[in-house]
């Protein structure tokens, strides 16, 4: 899960990371109330920052300063609504705004190369890392960190010296580093990233932003709930979240169902390929309903795949390995019974490609249940595009 | 002689008496597997009935060791206990230790990684949230299904479950020495590049089949290796050409963020090194009866 800035900065103040003071505005009246308390606390100079879970939106005029309540009020309304890669901003962060005079980059990773964690750290901050590596690789160090043992005071104290922060920055960019290890390691983050870390003019070591992403393996030991926003999810991603459906809509016409991750995404693959024979016909959606297959969970499957409007036709993909085919089989033909008990009769066609164990014994099932919407095909690549040229047919 | 498991594999089983442990345990020793034992401490002293077969239940790794000469450990503990019981086989020196688990948080893993290091990597880990390690008709330790596929010379690497059994049943007719599912997540113990070598060195391999999905740079790494070390015929598959930025799908490695990682890249850089690399998996397989003698 990633996070917001706002809820990144929240973390990090509760770990005693130095944040700049803000609040989250969801209209430009509330951006103005905000501002006028600064205002009123003798600080009318703030920021107005879309709240996006994306990068670049300083380029896309997602953050804005603002001398006082009116200015944050119209750069407010300005940034709400407004898309930036594909992300619709509906909450910015009023901060106050922070005399800067140096610029540093600091975070920790999963290095899943070296198999442990990282830290990146380096001078020049506030533009893209990626970019820093690219055009000054020496100014950006990387400091394995050793799992067992963490980040104490003088591996931090390393860190930041091997980023090259200039003497007067060392000891509070040391701190922060301690800190932020923190985050890391008792959030289950897989992320926690710092750009830019700033350095006052009174001489003090600020996180000006903050990038975490939490790791979904550990929720069963954190309260990642509380960071949760259902508002913003697809409405078919989160109806498939309720009912444990590993579900991700894309933008396409032909549903996908299938049983294992990669087998799906293989799926969607192919889908594609052949759909470029019939105009460009696209894969709708992932969805892995896992090893089992049982009809509760098909059913589950064909109910969200077929909620999305778009779908024209269904391609069920399914490899019976410790579930067998006829298993599946009885799976599908339960599922489209149960779908019509449910009163949400299945009329787009169906395309089911049975490969595995039993796989001619499950064939033999949905061949004698005579579904009308039902076809099969016995190879993925054949049945991909018999449901993308179902879904091209007028 | 296959790669990591073989004939003489002896296995144990963490999570014996669980339900995913005793059905896979079943399973495996129906398949032909020697499984010695395994562990649950409130049941140790007890036996769990498997297919007919009375399997001892101990209540630590060493001790099974120590009254069945177990040398490989397959791993059903739930999440919340996972990095406990690897640190706990690591700690008795086991061979190999194979963690089928879905769902460990990847600070767990990478701390059971380090601290295999740490203790001189004198356990292998395969996974986690991988189905296994399967040499057909010698052993089968995890999850992988053992009646898809037949003995052969065909080594198999994949990160992905139901794509390696897609694989080993479209070529069941030439068959496999070794298939290794190496687990999805951003943090496992044993690598593509780890398999391509025992692969490599393997007298019974002909030919080595590689199944890599988006997310990180693990098929890029072992393009690079292969280069260098790979003689025999290498062929390749990569899911995911069709994964938008920034969304996970199903496993916790498959995800691309930025230009780095996607199927596109990882193709390229196999194909720049010979290796031929299939657009489906139907296509790769018939790439592999191309390259392997005799098909």
């Amino acid at each position: 899960m990633d996070l917001f800035e706002f809820q990144a900065k929240e973390l990090f103040g509760e770990y005693g990371v130095p944040v700049p003071q803000g609040r989250v505005a969801r209209t430009p009246e509330e951006a103005r109330a905000i501002a006028a308390d600064f205002a009123a606390a003798g600080t009318p100079r703030v920021v107005v920052k879309a709240q996006v879970k994306t990068g670049g939106r300083g380029k896309a005029g997602g953050v804005k300063l603002a001398e006082g309540p009116d200015e944050a009020q119209a750069r407010a309304q300005e940034i709400l609504g407004m898309d930036i890669k594909g992300h619709t901003v509906h909450a910015v962060l009023v901060e106050e705004a922070s005399d800067i005079t140096r610029e540093f980059y600091l975070s920790f990773l999963v290095d899943r190369a070296a198999r442990t964690f990282t830290s990146i750290c380096s001078v020049q901050g506030g533009m893209e890392i990626e970019e820093v590596a690219h055009t000054s690789p020496g100014a950006v160090a990387q400091v394995m960190v050793d799992p067992l043992t963490g980040v104490d005071g003088a591996k931090a104290a390393e860190i930041v010296s091997a980023g090259g922060l200039p003497p007067e920055a060392q000891e509070g960019a040391a701190a922060a580093a301690e800190r932020l290890w923190a985050v890391f390691a008792d959030e289950d983050a897989t992320l926690v990233e710092v750009n830019p870390l700033i350095l006052t003019s009174d001489g003090r070591v600020v996180a000006l932003d903050g990038k975490v992403t939490l790791d979904d393996n550990a929720a069963f030991r954190q309260d990642h709930e509380r960071f949760a926003d259902p508002g913003s999810a697809d409405p078919i991603e989160a109806r498939a979240r309720e009912k444990h459906l590993n579900y991700v809509k894309l933008e396409g016409e032909v549903g996908i169902i299938g049983n294992g991750a990669g087998l799906v995404m293989s799926t969607l693959d192919v889908v594609a390929q052949a759909g470029e024979a019939f105009g460009g016909i696209r894969p709708a959606n992932f969805l892995d309903i896992g090893g089992g297959a049982s009809a509760e969970v098909m059913a589950d499957g064909l109910e969200i795949v077929l909620s999305d409007p778009s779908v024209r036709s269904v391609l069920v993909n399914v490899f019976g390995g410790i579930t067998s085919c006829d298993a599946v089989a009885n799976g599908i033909v339960s599922a489209l019974g149960m779908l019509g008990e449910r009163g949400e009769q299945v009329t787009r066609p169906i395309v089911v490609r049975l490969d595995g164990n039993n796989a001619a014994a499950g064939r033999a099932i949905l061949d004698g249940a005579g579904v009308a919407v039902v076809e099969q095909n016995d190879t993925m690549d054949g049945a991909a595009r018999r449901a993308a040229e179902l879904a091209a047919s007028p | 002689m296959a790669i990591f498991l073989t004939g003489e594999s002896r296995i144990m089983i963490q999570g014996i008496t669980g339900s995913e442990g005793s059905k896979h345990g079943r399973r495996m020793l129906a398949a032909g597997t020697t499984v010695v034992g395994g562990t649950n401490p409130r049941k140790a002293g007890q036996t769990v009935d498997l297919g007919g077969s009375a399997v001892p239940v101990f209540a630590t790794v060493a001790e099974t060791m120590a009254a069945t000469d177990a040398d490989v450990s397959v791993v059903f503990v739930p999440p919340a206990g996972a990095k406990s019981a690897v640190i706990e086989a690591i700690d008795a020196a086991i061979r190999l230790v194979v963690v089928i688990t879905e769902g460990i948080p990847v600070h767990d893993s990478t701390e059971f990684w380090a601290y295999a290091g740490a203790k001189g990597n004198v356990t292998r880990i395969v996974g986690p949230n991988c189905p296994g390690i399967a040499s057909p008709g010698k052993s089968n330790a995890g999850i992988i299904p053992a009646d898809i596929t037949s003995e052969g010379r065909i080594g198999l690497v994949s990160k992905s479950g139901t794509l390696t059994y897609q694989m080993m049943y479209e070529l069941r007719d030439i068959g496999f020495s070794t298939c290794v599912g190496i687990g999805g997540d951003p943090v496992i113990g044993t690598t593509h590049i780890d398999c391509l070598r025992a692969f490599a060195d393997d007298p019974e391999t002909d030919a080595i089949v590689m199944i890599g999905e988006i997310g990180g740079d693990a098929e890029e790494r072992a393009a690079a290796f292969i280069e260098q070390n790979v003689a025999k015929p290498v062929v390749a598959y990569v899911a995911g050409f069709t994964a938008p930025e920034g969304k996970t799908m199903g496993h916790a490695g498959a995800i691309v963020s930025g230009s780095s990682g996607t199927a596109q890249a990882k193709k390229e850089a196999l194909e720049k090194v010979g290796v031929r690399v299939g657009r489906t998996p139907s296509e790769t397989a018939r790439l592999v009866r191309e390259v392997v003698p005799g098909h």
